[in-house]
This record gives C-alpha cells, structure tokens and sequence, in this order.
C-alpha cells in the first residue's frame, strides 16, 4: 500500500494513501452525501416549479380561488409533519441498536405516508368531480389546474416513492442486510418531503382560498 | 466526534419539542390564510413562516445543527438556487401591467 507523508500542525504522520481518498467529506459518509445532493437538485426541481407557478400566478389578473375549506388539507399537514415525528424515532431506535421498535416506527411512518396519498386522491377526486382537469378548469384559466395537478402531483410521487424506500428498506434492514445508517438516509428523503409540503401548502392551498 | 454520540443517545425530547413548534407554525400559516389582509402581504407571511418551519426541519429533523461543514454546503448551494430563480418576477408583472414607459 502506498504511503504519504503529512505534516499537520508541524508534526509528521505517515497516512495511508487510501485513508486519503476515502476521507469522507465533512465527515459524512459517501451513500449520505449522495442523498444530501439529490435533495439539492430535487430542492431546484420543486424551487423552480413554485416560482413558475408564483409568475403565472402573478401575471394572471383572474386567478381563480376554489378552496372553500382547508380542514383537508390541514389533516394532510398533520399526517405528513406527524410521519416525519415518527421517522425520527425510528432513527433513534435504530442508532440505539432496538431493530424491532426501529422497524415499527419506520412502518408507522409509510402507513402515514400512505394515509397522506390516500387523502390527496380523495381531495382530486374531489376537483375532478368538478370539472377540473390537467387542462381545463371550471374555475376559470386553465393554467390553475395544470399547475395545481402539476405541483401536488410531482410531490405525491415523492410520497409514494418515499413509502416504497421506506418499506424496502425497514424490510432489508430488519433482515439485516441494511443498518442505522441507511434508515438514517431514507429518513432524510422523508423530511424532504415534509420539507417541501411546507412550501407547497401556503403557496397553493392556502393563497387560493376563497373567503 | 461528538455528532454522531449526541444524537444516538436519545433526543426524542427534543425531537418531540421541535415537532411541536413546526406544528404551530403550520397551524399559524392557517391562521393567516383567514386574515383580512392583501394577497401580496399573506404571501410574505406565510413565506417568512414556511421558511422558519423549513429551517426547524433542515437544522433538526435532517441534523444539519450537528455538522457545520455540510449545513454551508447545503446552505449556500440552496440559497444560490433559490436567488437564482428570482430574476423573473419583474417580468411577471411586465406581463400583467405592460410595459409602463409605452404607454
């Protein structure tokens, strides 16, 4: 194995070149990383998709403003900011060595997730009963329900994406082919998700409800 | 390193504490949507509010707080991102209001 030479703080070690290329960066390991970096790009994708919708919003003089009631959307928050409560115990337990309470929490946590989906397509069904489609809107400008389906829909899609990862992974994990540290990774996918719902609440429920 | 021993020893208090706050603060953005106030100043509102609650999220649901090096990293690229995007808006208003010194 080759060696190098270090001089830190004026004293000589001799380190692996190995040990080097491996070091993690700001000591977080590789597989982490890597999320952390798709979050970043996924934070763009949903970033530029909300300020899209913001211009045309603004640029748009009869916006429509169809919610008459939030209590919808409202238990929605509750489940999916109570699910991100339950993928942290779940990390905790794990990283304190209890799989069979990790594993319960990380389930609890897709069964939320799928709780959420479930809510979110009775909330469509709702819209689309009314007339309301990708193209057309009984409401008035079409863009509202294209950017409407649009947003919810690529964030539902990480939803149910995330309830798949998070039961392929509980699953692996219990069976011991995965550890703490890849429930850790998946629990940082889910808050993204929560994270995201935050922005996506106000911007498109919240403004465009009718009083 | 202190990162990892602080948070696989419990902290499901503070976890639970944090949980709470962002669940106040999500239920402040639905105070807000009922308020008798303009569209322009709801949008600052609920955006200062969302931004507090993402934040919360960032520093401790994704333990952000326990490593500075990568909270810059993603902090900057992010921010980057984010201002980029809002070299539109005046050209949003452009399109609503026409182009002023034409008229």
């Amino acid at each position: 194995m080759s060696q190098a030479d270090l001089s830190i703080h004026g004293q000589v070690s001799r380190t692996s070149a190995t040990e080097i290329m491996t070091a993690p960066t700001f000591s977080v390991a590789a597989k982490k990383m890597a999320m952390w970096l798709f979050i970043i790009a996924d934070t763009a994708t949903f970033a530029g998709c909300l300020v899209a919708y913001g211009f045309i919003r603004n640029a748009t003089p009869d916006w429509p403003r169809p919610f008459h009631s939030i209590s919808n959307v409202a238990v929605m928050t509750l489940v999916l900011l109570t699910s991100s409560l339950t993928m942290l115990f779940a990390e905790r337990h794990a990283w304190m060595g209890d799989k069979a309470k990790a594993f319960r929490w990380t389930m609890i946590t897709a069964v939320c997730g799928i709780m959420f989906a479930a809510l979110h397509l009775r909330e469509w069904m709702g819209m689309i009963r009314e007339g309301a489609t990708l193209f057309h809107n009984p409401w008035g400008t079409p863009l509202f329900s294209s950017l409407f389906f649009s947003i919810t829909g690529l964030h539902l899609l990480h939803v149910t994406g995330g309830v798949v990862a998070l039961i392929a992974v509980g699953l692996r994990y219990q069976g011991g082919r995965y550890n703490a540290d890849d429930l850790e990774i998946t629990g940082l996918y889910w808050h993204f998700v929560d994270l995201v719902w935050m922005f996506v609440v106000p911007l498109v429920y919240l403004l465009n409800l009718s009083h | 390193m202190t990162t990892a021993a602080t948070h696989k020893n419990g902290g499901m208090t503070k976890d639970l504490i944090v949980f709470v706050c962002i669940l106040a603060l999500a239920g402040l953005q639905f105070v807000i949507a009922y308020q008798n106030i303009t569209a322009s100043e709801m949008l600052v509102r609920m955006l200062s509010v969302a931004v507090i609650e993402a934040a919360l999220a960032v520093l401790f649901f994704m333990h952000l707080a326990e490593n500075r090096g990568l909270l810059w990293f993603v902090g900057i690229f992010t921010v980057f991102v984010l201002l980029a995007l809002q070299y539109g808006w005046t050209d949003s208003f452009r399109v609503l209001d026409g182009v002023k010194w034409s008229k």
